[in-house]
């Protein structure tokens, strides 16, 4: 439809009589890594919600894959989504949420096989495999039969990252993924995520991280108010900022 | 302020670390009162065994009997029966209170209303006399032609009747049990589910209840020991269930003491097993959400055995 792997236009979205999103346009193409920045109360989070239909917007649509979220279209008419329907088209979406919200009675293999089993219907033998394969990925293998609990939060982010992933989405959501770890595990997190970057998965990622933006991110967003500040290049942004509002928040962060 | 530092006590750097011997704190307030306490178990436990007025014998003669057997187990099916129907009922009427829809959520709450407000006894006495209120009950199109009928005197005999009576009762508290299991569980947990587009019943089933499940076995536990003794209420439509039968043979023998004791005995063997029952489930639903698991009482035993 679109050509973008995520692509937002003109949406918005209020709670009561607070305007949270007003009119934000955004962009991903495949192969993508855009970071979300700005203060908290931005709207960051809000507009990651948005994309997965975990919230609905006020106005304006958002399209992941060229498939329209939480609507069929025909003709001039948008007919909206059963939640059945809506829960088919978040499996194509990975979200990672910042406090993992992994489930506690689950051993962390259970928790990784979880939805491939009864949302996208494939054989439990197959998703075990792939889970463990996921596993080793983030560096886990020795701990599928854990319950989450019994792991530090870096490993539980790791664990929720590999979760995300056994949907073999076509793009995977960060909703601050580090903000709830102890210093010294943030390093582990962001190396996993650094990893997917280069294996070229599309991610959009909400961070405090600069310098991870920096890094990894080819896009940078800065969202304020609820409308979108700046983007582009991160030595642009981050370096170069042409908005006050961006060099503020820069200087202060860094 | 270097001063204060020299001050301290010094350590006890003569002895080597390992050859401190600790000394345990003394309570001896507690001594005193678990004497007391040993005493009058002693007195309670002599006061059963000598006086005559509670009649072993009799007990013995009647604990075991056919009659009172049969008794013991139409107390069990009563159970069963009202629990079973009571928490399947109390779950829909959860999800009704939380549901979307309004009137869903009015109806759920009328019942509770007044399933909660009208005593036990009064229900069940209702249930007893349907017949009078209905004397047919028929299927067909609601306010339209029906298309087969049923004499309630023969479709509702006693047994359903109090069965039915115990479990409409039990699931307006049974509602309130589950809800509260629900509304235990982090939000978090449902949106993880959502956003990996696990299906509705099943975010339900495998996400949210096992995880409910902690807060509501509990309490669930207490009413299924309120619901064993709760059937005693029965006897008010003459069923032969513990209670009814214990008064029965009394009243023919006059031995009135003892029964009692018979009664008193079953009940405490059946909440007995209903308690041991509850220890395993808790246990089953802990795991995960506890680093390491309480040890069962046979664990604690061997644990025991291997340190003497």
């Amino acid at each position: 439809m679109t050509g973008f792997m995520v692509d937002v236009r003109g949406v918005h979205k209020s709670f009561g009589a607070h305007t949270v999103l007003d009119g934000v346009d955004l962009q991903v193409r495949a192969g993508e890594v855009t970071a979300l920045l700005g203060p908290s109360g931005s709207g960051k989070s809000t507009l990651l919600r948005l994309i997965n239909h975990l919230e609905r917007a006020d106005r304006g649509f958002i399209s992941v894959g060229g498939e329209l979220m939480g609507y069929r279209r025909s003709g001039t008419r948008l007919h909206e989504l059963k939640e059945r329907e809506i829960l088919k088209q978040r499996t194509r979406i990975g979200f990672v949420f910042q406090n993992f919200n992994l489930f506690g009675h689950l051993t962390v293999l259970e928790n990784v096989v979880e939805a491939p089993v009864s949302a996208q219907r494939r054989p439990r033998a197959e998703a075990e495999a792939r889970a463990r394969e996921l596993l080793a990925r983030v560096g886990l293998s020795d701990k599928t039969d854990e319950y989450p609990r019994r792991l530090s939060g870096g490993q539980q982010q790791r664990v929720a990252i590999a979760r995300a992933l056994a949907l073999d989405p076509d793009v995977l959501l960060f909703d601050e993924p580090t903000s709830a770890l102890d210093p010294e595990l943030v390093g582990e997190v962001l190396e996993v995520i650094r990893d997917l970057a280069r294996a070229g998965t599309t991610m959009v990622v909400v961070t405090h991280e600069l310098g991870f933006a920096r890094e990894v991110a080819d896009t940078v967003v800065f969202l304020d108010e609820g409308r979108v500040v700046e983007q582009g290049p991160p030595a642009e942004v981050l370096d170069h900022p042409r908005h006050a509002r961006t060099r503020a928040f820069v200087d202060k962060v860094l | 302020m270097t001063s204060d530092l020299g001050a301290r006590p010094a350590a006890p750097a003569a002895a080597p670390e390992e050859s401190l011997k600790i000394v345990p704190a003394r309570h001896p307030l507690t001594w005193i009162a678990a004497l007391v306490v040993a005493v009058l178990v002693a007195m309670a436990g002599h006061a059963l065994a000598t006086n005559r007025a509670f009649d072993w014998p009799t007990f013995a003669r009647y604990v075991f009997q056919k009659s009172v057997l049969e008794a013991v187990g139409l107390t069990l099916e009563l159970t069963f029966f009202g629990v079973i129907a009571g928490f399947l009922l109390g779950t829909v009427l959860a999800l009704m209170r939380i549901s979307r829809n309004p009137l869903l959520r009015a109806v759920s709450w009328t019942y509770t209303w007044v399933f909660r407000s009208v005593p036990l006894i009064l229900q069940l006495l209702f249930w007893y006399n349907l017949a009078i209120l209905y004397n047919e009950i028929s299927f067909g199109i609601p306010f339209g032609p029906s298309f087969v009928s049923f004499d309630t005197m023969s479709l509702i005999p006693p047994f359903l009747a109090a069965g039915l009576g115990l479990g409409l009762h039990q699931a307006a508290y049974a509602g309130e049990i589950v809800r509260a299991g629900f509304l235990s569980v982090d939000a978090g947990q449902r949106e993880a589910a959502a956003a990996l587009g696990i299906p509705t019943g099943r975010q339900f089933r495998r996400i949210v209840l096992p995880q409910a499940m902690r807060t509501i076995v509990p309490t669930a536990a207490n009413e299924i020991i309120g619901m064993v003794k709760g059937t005693s209420v029965v006897y008010v439509m003459a069923l032969p269930e513990l209670f009814y039968q214990v008064q029965v043979i009394y009243t023919r023998s006059g031995r009135v003491i003892p029964l009692l004791l018979v009664a008193t005995a079953w009940y405490l063997a059946l909440t007995t097993v209903l308690s041991v029952i509850q220890f395993y489930v808790e246990r089953y639903y802990a795991r995960g959400a506890l680093r390491t698991l309480a040890p069962t009482p046979l664990q604690r035993l061997r644990a025991g055995w291997r340190r003497a």
